[in-house]
């Protein structure tokens, strides 16, 4: 097993959310909701102490955390930027917009630009239909977005 | 309690909710504070209305009248014209043509009386965060009656009479569901609500859970009493924080009420809900593999039989149903059976909740009586097409369903048409799509979803819906064959009758309905090497108009792979063969000369 590497504070604070879950196995995907709130991701070394702490294998944890798309092994950017690819954006040119993004950020969906500060990734539909094609940046989200207004959108967060 | 003289309802669905709708309604507070009427108008948040198109949504009572697309800066007019001194804001109605008819008879063209409200019958119109404004539309009204008034067996009885089958997709008769778990004995059931909703561009259960939680609490509380469960357990998207907040608020009032907890209404039985969170899978939609994600395992689905009303939650028998049957329960028992199957077709009763969506001008959340013509809804009360555009064709069932035409346009909706015409009436999303959307895109889409949301367990859905995937891909780039569509068809019939679960046997449909209804697009693409929708950039060509161009050499100093040649001030041309479709030029060009064709 890899030494773990989280500093002593964060280890306790993940065993206190286990034993709020009275290190119940069947709690597993909330104790990994609950985890990411803290981390902002779920690295290798916290599904370790997870496992160690409700007592299951650490191929289980990573089953889990592999299978829902909702559960990220990578940090997110400071602003995360997600677009609505459900089929209401869809039809709507999500895909002009997704792309602009790319190009704008130069990143693929799923990385980060090298200073930290936007990630990318698309998300299938938050019911804003009635807005697509939709985008979110953190917990805002912007509606009717066309190409030309990527650029405006990321400069909004490019000095904060 | 005190007493308003008028209501101001602010929507604060999603929808309306990300257009700011909550700056509206402290905008109104402060405005109505300044003019000291606090005391005499109320402005409360509700669930969606529906017209999300035209959001965010503000409706003043008892008048009824319905502001649209309101702005904080709106608030004051609101205030001075309309509650002070009684004159409506004429320009923020619907629209201006309407306006006369709506101030009289509280009607615009997309509240049509086509449009019936049962399962949305609270949306909209209280405040989803006060229980006694649900108690006093009746709520827990069916509740109080089912433990007091009628036997387990006679409350099954009324929701078999009544006809009333499942709305998550599958449209299996709901009480029949409740009769089979009730029949097994165990010394623990549960009662489960699917509220993973995951199909895109749907939005019908968030919508229901974030206007009137109560009314699935409520009917989850009967369906406990009926089979014997006295614990219930909601699965919800994490993506859906507002429904998952306004659930949790609900469920404390519940307890704080004595409508859950121990002993509801002096009865005897005992019911309590909690919840359990999705973590973004599109298969836990499916029975089997909701339940292993509640037990905190990967999602998969198992083998039926046994089914989960038997055997399900940590291996008890579980009633698993969706947000919108349990939001039609309390009505059908306060109502009764017969009314509730007076309404819809022979084997579909009472109504469904659709989320219109796509290139249509009313987007949002509408419920129609079953049998209701898929004309009447687009063209009714959707309005028709955005930008006058040709109706194409309407997608329903998400990835499960099937795209249907203007053929099926007088088809009237209900469970066993929608599977006769090579869809399925799925959770309620209805997409709509217009002659700029190439068919064989769309299904594509629909097959990436799948790839993305295959949970893996089977290799006819792992394998063969990425194959799929990859020979429509080959085809929007303009090197598919005859061949391949011959291969299309093949492989989906193969996947459909070897998969485990729902959705790898319904993932092929949407290719299966666009081969069917729009084969000669397919063949476009193949043999004609043309795209007539104009979406697929593989079959695209890049062409410079020498009498527009100037010869700037912008172009040719862009272009990435040198495919542009051309003397300074002369008519540039871009070699087809080197060229790589990057757009560059265009982009570039100043004049508008490089053209897509």
């Amino acid at each position: 097993m890899a030494v773990i590497k989280l500093p002593e504070s964060k280890v306790q604070q993940l065993k206190d959310i286990c034993k709020s879950f009275n290190n119940d196995k069947g709690e597993l995907i909330n104790v990994l909701h609950k985890a990411q709130e803290i981390f902002g991701y779920l690295p290798a070394e916290v599904q370790e102490v997870v496992a160690k702490e409700l007592n299951i294998s650490i191929a289980q944890v990573y089953g889990v955390v592999s299978f829902y798309s909702f559960f990220s092994m990578v940090p997110k950017g400071r602003f995360p930027v997600s677009i609505c690819l459900g089929t209401a954006c869809y039809v709507r040119g999500a895909e002009k917009v997704l792309d602009e993004f790319r190009k704008q950020l130069n990143i693929q969906v799923g990385e980060s630009t090298p200073d930290g500060r936007f990630s990318l990734s698309c998300l299938r539909c938050v019911g804003a239909c009635g807005l697509a094609p939709v985008v979110m940046v953190g917990e805002k989200v912007y509606g009717r977005v066309a190409p030309e207004d990527v650029k405006g959108i990321i400069n909004e967060y490019a000095n904060l | 309690m005190a007493k308003y003289r008028m209501h101001l309802l602010v929507c604060d669905g999603t929808t309306c909710h990300a257009s700011q709708s909550e700056s509206v309604k402290n905008a109104l507070q402060d405005c109505l504070e300044l003019n000291n009427l606090e005391n005499e108008v109320k402005v409360v948040s509700t669930g969606c209305f529906g017209y999300c198109e035209k959001g965010p949504i503000v409706k003043v009572l008892p008048d009824n009248t319905l502001y649209v697309k309101v702005k904080p800066g709106d608030a004051e007019e609101i205030v001075k014209e309309h509650i002070l001194n009684g004159q409506i804001v004429k320009r923020l109605l619907p629209t201006e043509s309407v306006a006369q008819v709506y101030a009289s008879e509280g009607k615009t063209p997309f509240f049509d009386k086509k449009q019936i409200r049962i399962a949305l019958r609270n949306c909209g119109f209280i405040d989803p965060e006060n229980i006694e404004e649900y108690i006093a539309h009746d709520g827990y009204q069916a509740l109080c009656k089912c433990l007091t008034e009628y036997t387990p067996q006679q409350v099954i009885d009324i929701i078999k009479r009544s006809g009333l089958r499942g709305r998550g997709g599958g449209g299996f008769p709901t009480g029949l569901k409740w009769e089979i778990t009730a029949k097994v004995k165990s010394d623990q059931k549960y009662v489960i609500c699917n509220a993973d909703e995951g199909d895109p561009g749907a939005f019908m259960d968030r919508s229901i859970m974030e206007g009137d939680p109560h009314s699935v609490i409520e009917a989850m509380a009967i369906n406990g009493y009926c089979t014997g469960a006295n614990k219930g357990l909601v699965y919800i998207r994490a993506e859906y924080p507002l429904a998952v907040k306004r659930l949790k608020v609900a469920i404390d009032q519940a307890r704080a009420y004595g409508l859950l907890g121990k002993n509801i209404f002096n009865s005897g039985f005992d019911f309590d809900i909690e919840l359990r969170y999705g973590a973004g899978a599109f298969v836990c939609g499916e029975e089997t593999a909701l339940i292993h994600s509640m037990e905190g395992k990967r999602g998969e689905p198992t083998f039926k039989p046994p089914f989960p009303s038997e055997h399900g939650y940590l291996g008890k028998p579980s009633n698993v149903n969706n947000v919108e049957t349990y939001a039609n329960v309390p009505v059908i028992i306060n109502k009764g059976a017969d009314w509730f199957a007076s309404i819809g077709t022979e084997k579909s009763k009472g109504s469904k909740v659709f989320a219109l969506a796509g290139k249509i001008n009313n987007v949002g959340l509408i419920e129609v009586p079953m049998g209701t013509t898929l004309r009447d809804v687009i063209f009714k009360i959707g309005g028709g097409i955005k930008g006058g555009k040709e109706f194409k064709a309407v997608q329903t069932g998400g990835p499960s369903g099937g795209c249907l035409t203007s053929h099926h346009l007088d088809t009237p909706i209900d469970y066993d048409n929608l599977i006769a015409a090579g869809s399925m009436m799925g959770s309620g999303g209805m997409i709509v799509m217009d002659e700029d959307d190439c068919m064989v895109s769309i299904a594509k889409f629909y097959l990436g979803f799948t790839v993305d949301e295959s949970c893996g367990k089977c290799s006819p859905c792992r394998i063969g819906n990425k194959r799929l995937y990859e020979i429509l891909d080959k085809i929007t780039k303009g090197e598919g064959t005859m061949e391949d569509l011959t291969k299309l068809r093949n492989l989906s019939e193969v996947i459909k009758d070897t998969s485990l679960c729902g959705l790898g046997q319904t993932s092929p449909n949407p290719v299966l309905s666009t081969l069917d209804n729009f084969w000669e697009e397919y063949v476009e693409h193949v043999v004609d090497k043309k795209c007539r929708a104009g979406s697929c950039k593989g079959l695209m060509k890049y062409i410079i108009d020498a009498e527009a161009c100037t010869g700037c050499t912008a172009c040719a100093r862009a272009c990435p792979v040198n495919a542009i040649s051309g003397e300074r001030k002369g008519p540039h041309f871009i070699n087809q063969e080197i060229c790589i479709k990057c757009g560059t030029c265009m982009e570039k060009c100043k004049f508008n000369a490089v053209l897509l064709q």
